[in-house]
């Protein structure tokens, strides 16, 4: 097989996008892996929580720790690193539009593109939503364990997912008081083992609950909280008024998914993985042959998954540039599916699966 | 003055990330004010830390700080150097900078030849 010399593109350095970008650069392919944010991980160096899954997912590791293991082997490997590099576009014919240190923009060809750009956190609008003090959880995470800042002295925590459990953990950690975690759903919605440790630590629960109001002049003076019926309606006369200074939305991510709309990308609707996200098949290629997305903008999952999807399509557009034969292809593909497949197991890991199995079989019919 | 409403402080010691290790500082002026930063950091952590609670006014007059911290939301926007719109929380500090809050979409306050020196715009 010929072998394409234009280089595969990986937009994002997070952790689908460096495994992706890895597994290209294993097989001796070229690969630039661009990034607008002047340092490469992503979101992985706020995550200071350990991860599940097997040894060969780095269960027990911390996610910053698995940052630095990434970061160091695409260095060492001699991946083009492109920081603060904005994609803002993909044209006819994959050209990449990029803007270089805000200030100088360029285009290039390339052989495949893989969009690894994440997802974005949900907002929730309520009165008094655009005061300071209210922000997403994940927007709190980054402050206190990437740049060691509190966002503020007592926390109400909006959603008891996963997110909202952890950041909530780690908020404590960080020297910050959580005033409550609240779900609006009857049940609560994160890991037992990371609820048990904020509930432990004498912080109260609220189900069927949702934030009616934030109030305050200049940033937040105090939050009142609602029961809702199963309608989700607030019922008159439940309010509670709590003492924060800092409301942290935690309910949900979004794909972002705006390149690989821009590309012309086909779209699936998948609530359970956080909206619209480019339909793809069981190698992470989109409706756009060439194009390949991995990670959250493929359906919002976790760090761990992402660097599966990486792999997935890392190793896929190797193949298809002519640095891998089919043999290894395969083997490799077989290798990264397993793990994925482990990684979905579980309660929570099943459903994600299921709406997985959902994508791919209507994206190979594409 | 809301500074002192919205307290908030440097994470000195932490169970996982141990001590806040020290690194070489550069000196930014918010409103005029000398604030210390931390080299590397963006403007919005600086920020916080000096416990600055607003960032910026909508144009009716409405305060806001920041709400997705990475980027997207463009809620943290402020005037720096000279130019509006500029998204403290993916800037990063450098010594010398002048950081204003800004009002609506704010003033440009340097030609455009002189905008390209600079970064974020």
């Amino acid at each position: 097989m010929e072998r394409d010399n234009k280089p595969a593109v990986v937009i994002g350095a997070g952790p689908a996008g460096l495994c992706a970008a890895i597994e290209l650069k294993k097989a001796g392919a070229p690969v630039i892996l661009m990034d607008e944010n002047s340092k490469p991980g992503g979101q992985l160096f706020k995550q200071i929580h350990k991860f599940f899954g097997s040894r060969e997912h780095k269960a027990g590791v911390r996610g910053f720790d698995i940052g630095k293991e990434l970061l160091e082997e695409s260095m060492t490997s001699g991946i083009d690193v492109r920081l603060n590099t904005e994609v803002v576009g993909i044209g006819q014919g994959l050209s990449i539009w990029a803007v270089e240190n805000r200030t100088h923009a360029y285009t290039m060809d390339a052989a495949k593109i893989i969009i690894a750009a994440g997802a974005t956190e949900n907002a929730l609008s309520f009165p008094g939503w655009t005061l300071p003090g209210v922000m997403t959880a994940g927007c709190a995470q980054t402050l206190i364990n990437v740049h060691r800042v509190l966002p503020g002295r007592r926390v109400l925590m909006v959603g008891s997912g996963n997110v909202g459990v952890i950041v909530a953990y780690q908020l404590l950690q960080a020297g910050a008081e959580v005033a409550a975690v609240i779900e609006a759903a009857p049940q609560l919605g994160g890991y037992g083992v990371h609820t048990a440790k904020v509930r432990r630590a004498g912080v109260p629960f609220y189900i069927s609950t949702t934030v009616a109001k934030a109030e305050g002049v200049e940033c937040v003076e105090h939050a009142v909280i609602v029961k809702v019926d199963s309608k989700f309606k607030p019922i008159e006369g439940t309010e509670r008024m709590l003492d924060v200074d800092t409301i942290c939305i935690a309910i949900g991510l979004t794909p972002s998914i705006e390149l690989a709309g821009l590309a012309g990308c086909k779209m699936i609707y998948v609530p359970e993985l956080g909206g619209n996200m480019p339909l793809h098949d069981e190698y992470m290629q989109t409706s756009i042959p060439s194009i390949y997305v991995a990670g959250d903008i493929a359906g919002v999952e976790e760090a761990s998954t992402a660097m599966e999807e990486g792999r997935l399509a890392g190793i896929h557009a190797a193949w298809s540039m002519g640095f891998l034969s089919e043999q290894e292809m395969l083997a490799k593909t077989d290798i990264a599916r397993q793990r994925l497949l482990a990684l979905r197991q579980g309660m929570f890991g099943f459903k994600r699966l299921s709406a997985k199995e959902r994508i791919v079989l209507q994206g190979k019919s594409r | 003055m809301e500074e002192q409403n919205c307290m908030n402080g440097r994470i000195e010691k932490h169970p996982i990330l141990g001590d806040l290790t020290p690194v070489q500082e550069v000196t930014i002026y918010f409103e005029g004010k000398p604030i210390k930063a931390r080299a590397g950091e963006p403007i919005m952590a600086a920020l916080l830390a000096a416990g600055v609670g607003v960032f910026r006014y909508t144009k009716k007059g409405s305060p806001r700080r920041m709400f997705c911290g990475i980027g997207r939301c463009t809620d943290c926007i402020m005037n720096v150097d000279g130019l509006p719109g500029v998204r403290t929380c993916v800037t990063e500090v450098r010594d010398g900078m002048k950081i204003e809050r800004q009002s609506g979409v704010g003033i440009w306050r340097v030609s455009d030849s002189e905008g390209d020196m600079h970064g974020e715009r």
